[in-house]
């Protein structure tokens, strides 16, 4: 008996218990709708994951000045200007592997173009923050080491900011005005789109951190010429636990910090921001995944308990088939084919099933969604063991009948 | 009328027996029956319930195994064989006629005439017009699309035997086909029968009912599990003139 004769009678019989047949496939439906969604929404996470570590750089470290503690009322981050450029230098030099160490200034102003203004973020940086960002400009240039050694009135703008004052027109050339110096525009920074706390990032004007100091954010000028923050960036592969430590032991020197006292600064390794995140898209993928193999294992039991019973009412039929001729294997397949069959449409509706879940998860919660080609492969191949796992009993049982006893039964 | 009857034995059966346990009790069932039954013979089996008569015949069928004796089916030693073999023999060399049709429900008239064919890989247009043909033979080319249930008892147990022919075998076996028949079908079956027997085919059929028994040319009874009468009818009825 070839394989589509087979098939055509399991189907048969199948559609002879439409209901039972349905209600059976319901387990692997489950199971494999829900080894789709995982793989949608799982992969959906890591996409966006690796979007923003992108967007962040790797290997990156963000150090800030540190609290102010007054008579036990505790001042917020950077309440005390305790890091300076030299600071800055210090780490570049004396921290292995760091590629860079940019210093920054920051305030918030409002520029003017023309009779357009807009309230941004100014960044008072040097040439290696671009770098350490891992950050181009889409046109004209960025900021040069002439300009931070003249503090020139140059600036290089954000996206968002290009687009709000120069309405998507090429603004290098042009002249604007940050807290009323003019400042021309000799770049425009590529798109990096939000940071992880959905901060737009490309809403801000970077202009040399010495123009900044001098012109426009000086509120604490002299001789130590305190910083906002510092970006530190390490080599590919360089260990960012150890190079945290590194820092910390290397300001509190430079901070001439007593052992007893607390840190005068905070350090921020982003890195280990986006592995949380990580570890929370794998700990959803894990909990679906469990849900998927418990739904397929009992939608397999299913399959095996529908079976068994299936074999008992048609052991007739059994018996019939025997007496006209088939062979052990012949029955043995005929009830296996049923038993994969019912499961792959289980699967068919379990995949329609889980692209319409993880689409409706993606809108209603706002999830990115990926579509992986293989999960379809994969859902139909872990269907298909099931079904033959689980069939194999009941299909050995009903081909080990002997032909008078089934013939016999009622 | 008498085909001439071919002198090799196509059934040899020696002290055949069969026990089943039930519990702790072995119940024989058959104890030891010796015959031989040539080709192109009509034999009727006869016997009350219980006599064994059912048990013989599907020991005959290679649906049973037998615990002691010998059976060799056209020349071959049936008893040592396996499962495979065996199968092949129902389908080969054997047709089953039961006394409830045993047709399978879901399946049209021709799909269940088809049925042999398909375990015996026969392609698609080969097995269909084996079994068109078939069922022509049995009165019922009109009828190949018919579920069981849409035919009467005559008609389901006509689509049996042309099942059991389908596959031109030397013998078939009919376990009291007439038993779910009234007495004109029963008498068109006989019929049926009487003209396969002519046309040289081998039957061997189970009956209690001594009108049914009188159509065939010898008549074997038993009672007990054993062979108590083994004796030829020299003018057997003909079905086909009584209707």
């Amino acid at each position: 008996m070839n394989l589509s004769d087979t098939a055509r009678s399991a189907l048969r019989s199948l559609r002879a218990n439409k209901l039972r047949s349905a209600l059976t496939t319901l387990g692997i439906i489950i199971g494999v709708a829900a080894v789709i969604t995982m793989l949608a929404v799982g992969e959906g996470a890591k996409q966006r994951v690796a979007e923003q570590l992108r967007g962040l750089g790797t290997n990156l470290m963000l150090v800030l000045p540190g609290t102010v503690t007054t008579s036990g009322v505790r001042l917020g981050a950077g309440s005390r200007n305790t890091l300076t450029e030299a600071d800055a230098a210090a780490i570049r030099d004396e921290v292995p592997r760091t590629l860079a160490a940019a210093p920054a200034l920051r305030g918030t102003g409002q520029i003017v173009y023309g009779n357009l203004n807009w309230s941004t973020l100014i960044y008072g940086v040097t040439p290696e923050y671009l770098a350490a960002r891992e950050w181009g400009v889409a046109r004209g240039r960025a900021l040069d080491d002439n300009d931070l050694r003249s503090g020139a009135k140059v600036a290089v703008v954000g996206q968002t900011v290009a687009e709000m004052l120069f309405g998507g027109t090429d603004p290098t050339g042009q002249t604007l005005r940050v807290k009323h110096v003019p400042f021309t525009v000799v770049g425009l920074l590529a798109p990096k789109g939000q940071n992880l706390t959905g901060q737009d990032q490309d809403d801000v004007v970077l202009v040399p951190i010495t123009t900044a100091r001098g012109r426009i954010l000086g509120t604490t000028q002299g001789r130590l010429r305190t910083v906002n923050n510092v970006t530190v960036k390490m080599a590919d592969g360089a260990d960012m636990k150890t190079a945290e430590a590194q820092v910390r032991e290397l300001l509190r020197q430079r901070h001439r910090l007593q052992p007893e006292q607390d840190d005068d600064f905070n350090i921020r390794n982003l890195s280990e921001v986006v592995e949380a995140e990580q570890a929370a898209s794998k700990a959803l993928s894990a909990l679906l995944a469990a849900v998927a193999s418990v739904s397929l294992l009992v939608g397999g039991i299913g399959i095996m308990n529908i079976m068994l019973v299936s074999v008992t009412e048609r052991t007739r039929e059994i018996g019939i088939r025997l007496a006209v001729g088939a062979r052990r294997r012949d029955i043995l397949t005929q009830f296996l084919v049923e038993a994969v069959i019912l499961a792959l449409i289980g699967a068919l509706a379990g995949i329609a099933l889980g692209l319409g879940s993880s689409l409706g998860l993606g809108r209603a919660l706002g999830w990115d969604i990926a579509f992986q080609p293989h999960a379809v492969l994969l859902a139909v191949a872990s269907a298909s063991a099931v079904g033959i796992f689980f069939g194999w009993y009941p299909a050995r049982k009903a081909s080990r009948l002997a032909p008078v006893e089934a013939l016999r039964y009622q | 009328m008498h085909p001439p009857s071919d002198p090799r034995p196509l059934i040899e059966v020696e002290d055949l027996a069969r026990d089943y346990p039930l519990g702790e009790v072995v119940v024989p069932a058959l104890r030891g029956v010796s015959l031989a039954i040539r080709r192109g013979e009509f034999v009727a089996i006869m016997g009350p319930s219980g006599s064994g008569k059912s048990t013989f015949m599907n020991l005959l069928g290679c649906l049973d195994r037998p615990t002691a004796g010998r059976y060799r089916l056209d020349g071959e030693d049936v008893t040592g064989l396996d499962p495979d073999r065996l199968a092949a023999l129902r389908n080969q060399t054997l047709g089953f006629v039961f006394q409830s049709f045993n047709l399978l429900p879901r399946a049209s008239a021709q799909e269940n005439v088809e049925l042999p064919l398909l375990y015996a890989g026969v392609k698609a247009a080969e097995r269909q017009r084996r079994a068109l043909e078939q069922l022509d033979r049995v009165g019922l080319a009109d009828k190949a699309g018919n579920l069981p249930a849409q035919l009467s008892g005559g008609q389901q147990q006509r689509v049996a035997i042309a099942r059991a022919l389908v596959n031109t075998p030397a013998l078939i076996l009919a376990d009291e086909p007439t038993g779910a028949l009234d007495t004109r079908t029963s008498l068109e079956l006989m019929a049926l029968f009487q003209a396969l027997n002519a046309a040289g085919i081998t039957l061997v059929l189970v009956t209690h009912e001594h009108d049914i028994a009188a159509f065939a040319r010898r008549v074997l009874g038993f009672r007990d599990g054993r062979l108590v009468e083994d004796r030829p009818l020299a003018a057997p009825r003909r079905a086909a003139e009584l209707l």
